[in-house]
């Protein structure tokens, strides 16, 4: 079977997105975490934040210039292939898509140079808030693309002129229904993620027996940090669930692999779900416990697929396993925080070998469970585009053959396998170098004062 | 009574268009030359000379795109479907070659591959953006809000002519931007090659203006019939005396001139194209207000725009600053 433009055409947005939320993934928590680091060296002046923030910042540097290479990437596919969307949703969409562009390269090129290259040319302050404002770049740029992607899922605000959506009134467009939710949880997600790899990178470290007292500030730092964010993050999944369950019912319905109308409702733990016979089979179901999450109550009704016309169903199978993994990772994540608290009130962490290899194993679940979340809510907005008013078969560009669409997916699989693990192995190479053992008055190789993330990274790096 | 901002938009679109033609220009160009530097050294000065700047340059082509889809978006949702695979492979060819800037001092057992990657990188964009340039001018199929032709329209030999045309224009830039930037034989070398270049680019420009009046009436008429031919002489003539300096700029001991006098080619295409199409933004179809989205959305982004251009500007002239001179043997890559 021949796939058509509009399923080639999401398998590629598919394949370029996925890459592409990995490395805002990991630089929106790191950005924050760097300007903490910055924060307490400018405050303690204490040697290993400094020696930590020049360690992660070179790191830094190269998942960024990752993320805006793959990033100029991103608004193009909304012209070369979603042209019918872009048509009629631009008015509402496009300014919000333009200020994330506008405001990242602000940021990159004002705040970025200086703190890379700038730790000898400004005074300590001007270093430390250069640090600030790269965080806080980093979480405007996820404001608005958040917002934008909030406004597929709950369009308000908006007239309906020759059918268009025109704006008419801002600010219920950017704060849309799901929005404030999404955006918490998100940028939860990604400081998690984060922690996670610092944790990872840390224990790495330590089992080595190098860089000890660096790697044991980064575990330290980052199970403190996850202790109350895992815990908070469970609270906002549960909050942002409500919200889609009150805005997009059969986005959740899909979620929890729920076909038929029950009251009180099963949770389904484990099934193959089958859309063509709207069952679910060998399922594995909790009683009543699917009413309690979702409506708070004993008896609650959970609504089931069938409520809707099939034509308005969302594929079950990949929302009803992505979230399950996004769930299962959330718990091991707990779990690990947990443990780490535990053996640090007993005084026993450095010691306990499994924990750090522990530590090491779960250091990706991170970038894991974000995926898993994005299909969740993305997969589950289907078949529409901008939920309940256009349709993802009516979006896409009418010119486009299968075969274009074959070829450049094609291209674009092949050019993303040899850039991205080139890239991700660059990054371990920087990490397998460790920390810098300098301090902060022999350190700093900075005469030639360079605007070029990647440039210092690569100088520093381990071959040259 | 709703202000027209259309033609605020108009203009802020074309200054970034041709900030990003005469910037990632000059640096696209420097990178097709990289090919053809003579020696190992040259090869590393050619490239130091673009390194601080090459990806700020490339950020415009971003404002560019999201400046074209929020301030007219019928035009984005019809020139970019035209132009798919052009657009598609310029975009590959600008990811390898930045990656190839960056991974290329890693190992030298892959360094043959990502120089090659880099030269050839530069080359492939840079015929692709002519490409859609030429296909902007012959115009596009398109029936209410959308598209008709096939992916493949663009391959006509005009739109081909183009693509090379703009390879010599960027070459021409890359090699001044050398002249300006290194001394001695490298120099000497460098304008050799712009003069090749600027050879290239009249012959060009020679046949673009033959070839796009003849094909398109419309377009012989606004240049060729009384008293528009008065008004508009001065643009081929001034365009001629510019050609006249840059080739004595070129083979005298001018250093700074041959680029201004590259960007002075540049614009005066610039604006013989806008005039051809002028009010045209959808050649053919729809003009720029036809084509604009609502005032409120251009309002909204306008707010954030006066207020960030600056800032960006004014940082980009500090960086130009910074490294102002002929390229140091201590910066950038080694």
């Amino acid at each position: 079977m021949m796939l058509d433009p509009v399923e080639l055409s999401r398998l590629q947005w598919a394949w370029v997105i996925t890459w592409h939320i990995l490395l805002p993934a990991f630089t929106v928590g790191l950005a924050s975490y760097i300007a903490v680091l910055e924060g307490l060296y400018f405050f303690t002046g204490r040697e290993v934040f400094f020696r930590l923030s020049g360690f992660w910042t070179r790191i830094f540097a190269v998942s960024f210039g990752m993320g805006v290479v793959s990033g100029i990437i991103m608004p193009f596919q909304f012209g070369t292939n979603w042209s019918r969307f872009t048509d009629a949703t631009a008015d509402v969409l496009s300014p919000m898509m333009a200020y994330e562009g506008l405001m990242a390269f602000f940021l990159e090129a004002s705040f970025l140079g200086v703190l890379l290259f700038g730790r000898r040319l400004v005074p300590a302050w001007a270093h430390f808030f250069a640090a600030l404002m790269v965080a806080f770049g980093t979480l405007l740029s996820a404001f608005w693309i958040l917002a934008t992607n909030s406004w597929m899922q709950t369009p308000q605000g908006y007239q309906m002129v020759d059918g268009r959506f025109v704006p008419a009134d801002w600010f219920a467009i950017v704060f849309n229904p799901s929005f404030p939710y999404r955006l918490v949880h998100n940028v939860t997600g990604f400081y998690i993620t984060t922690a996670f790899v610092v944790m990872g990178v840390g224990a790495w470290l330590l089992r080595r027996g190098r860089a000890v007292e660096d790697s044991r500030m980064m575990i330290r730092m980052a199970l403190d940090l996850l202790i109350v964010i895992v815990p908070l993050q469970i609270f906002f999944g549960d909050q942002h669930g409500l919200n889609t369950l009150e805005y997009q019912p059969a986005k959740v319905a899909a979620i929890e692999g729920r076909y038929d109308t029950a009251a009180p409702a099963p949770l389904t733990l484990f099934g193959i779900p089958d859309d063509r016979a709207g069952t679910m089979r060998y399922a594995v179901d909790v009683p009543v416990i699917g009413s309690l999450i979702l409506t708070h109550s004993w008896n609650g009704t959970v609504k089931g697929l069938k409520e809707w016309p099939p034509d308005q169903w969302p594929p079950v199978a990949l929302p009803f396993f992505a979230f399950r993994i996004m769930v299962g990772i959330g718990l091991i994540m707990l779990g690990v925080a947990i443990a780490g608290q535990v053996l640090q009130l007993r005084g026993r962490l450095w010691d306990s070998v499994w924990f750090l290899r522990l530590c090491q194993l779960v250091a990706p679940l991170g970038f894991i469970a974000v995926v898993c979340g994005w299909i969740t809510t993305e997969v589950g907005r289907q078949p529409w585009t901008v939920y309940g008013l256009v349709r993802t078969a009516d979006s896409v560009t009418p010119s486009l053959t299968s075969t274009d669409v074959a070829l450049s997916l094609a291209l674009y699989v092949i050019v993303y396998l040899v850039m991205f693990p080139t890239g991700i192995a660059f990054m371990a190479g920087l990490v397998r170098r460790g920390p810098q053992q300098q301090d902060s008055e022999t350190a700093r190789v900075e005469s030639g004062r360079s605007n070029r993330p990647f440039e210092d990274a690569v100088r520093a790096g381990p071959d040259s | 009574m709703v202000l027209d901002l259309v033609p605020l938009w108009t203009f802020l679109l074309a200054l970034a268009v041709f900030y990003y033609v005469v910037f990632d220009g000059f640096d696209l160009g420097v990178g097709m030359l990289y090919g053809f530097a003579p020696g190992e050294e040259a090869r590393s000065t050619v490239m130091n000379s673009i390194a601080p700047v090459w990806d700020g340059n490339e950020t415009w082509l971003v404002f560019g795109g999201l400046g074209l889809l929020a301030a007219f978006p019928l035009a984005f949702t019809i020139i970019i479907p035209a132009v798919y695979f052009p657009i598609l492979i310029m975009l590959l060819a600008l990811v390898f070659r930045g990656v190839a800037f960056e991974f290329r001092f890693k190992h030298a057992g892959v360094r043959r591959f990502w120089d090659r990657a880099f030269w050839v990188g530069s080359a492939v964009a840079t015929f692709a953006q002519g490409v859609v340039l030429g296909a902007f001018i012959q115009g596009f199929k398109a029936e209410g809000r959308h598209f008709t032709g096939t992916s493949f329209d663009w391959v006509t030999p005009f739109a081909l002519l183009t693509g090379i045309a703009l390879m010599f224009g960027y070459g021409l830039l890359g090699a001044c931007w050398l002249v300006l930037k290194t001394e001695g034989d490298l120099q000497e070398w460098a304008r050799r090659a712009a003069r090749l270049c600027l050879i290239g680019v009249l012959v060009a420009i020679v046949a673009v203006s033959i070839w796009t009046p003849l094909e398109h009436p419309d377009i012989a008429r606004r240049w060729f019939t009384w008293p528009n031919i008065g008004f508009l002489a001065p643009v081929p003539v001034i365009t001629a005396l510019i050609a006249v300096g840059e080739w004595y700029a070129l083979t005298h001991r001018q250093e700074l001139t041959p680029f201004l006098g590259a960007v002075g080619l540049f614009l005066m295409s610039f604006i013989g194209i806008a005039i051809s199409l002028w009010p045209m933004i959808v050649p053919y179809h729809y003009t720029l207000w036809e084509a604009a989205s609502s005032s409120s959305t251009q309002a909204f982004l306008l707010i954030g725009t006066l207020f960030l251009l600056p800032v960006i500007l004014m940082y980009t002239a500090w960086s130009y600053w910074v490294f102002r001179g002929k390229v140091r043997g201590d910066l950038g890559y080694h």
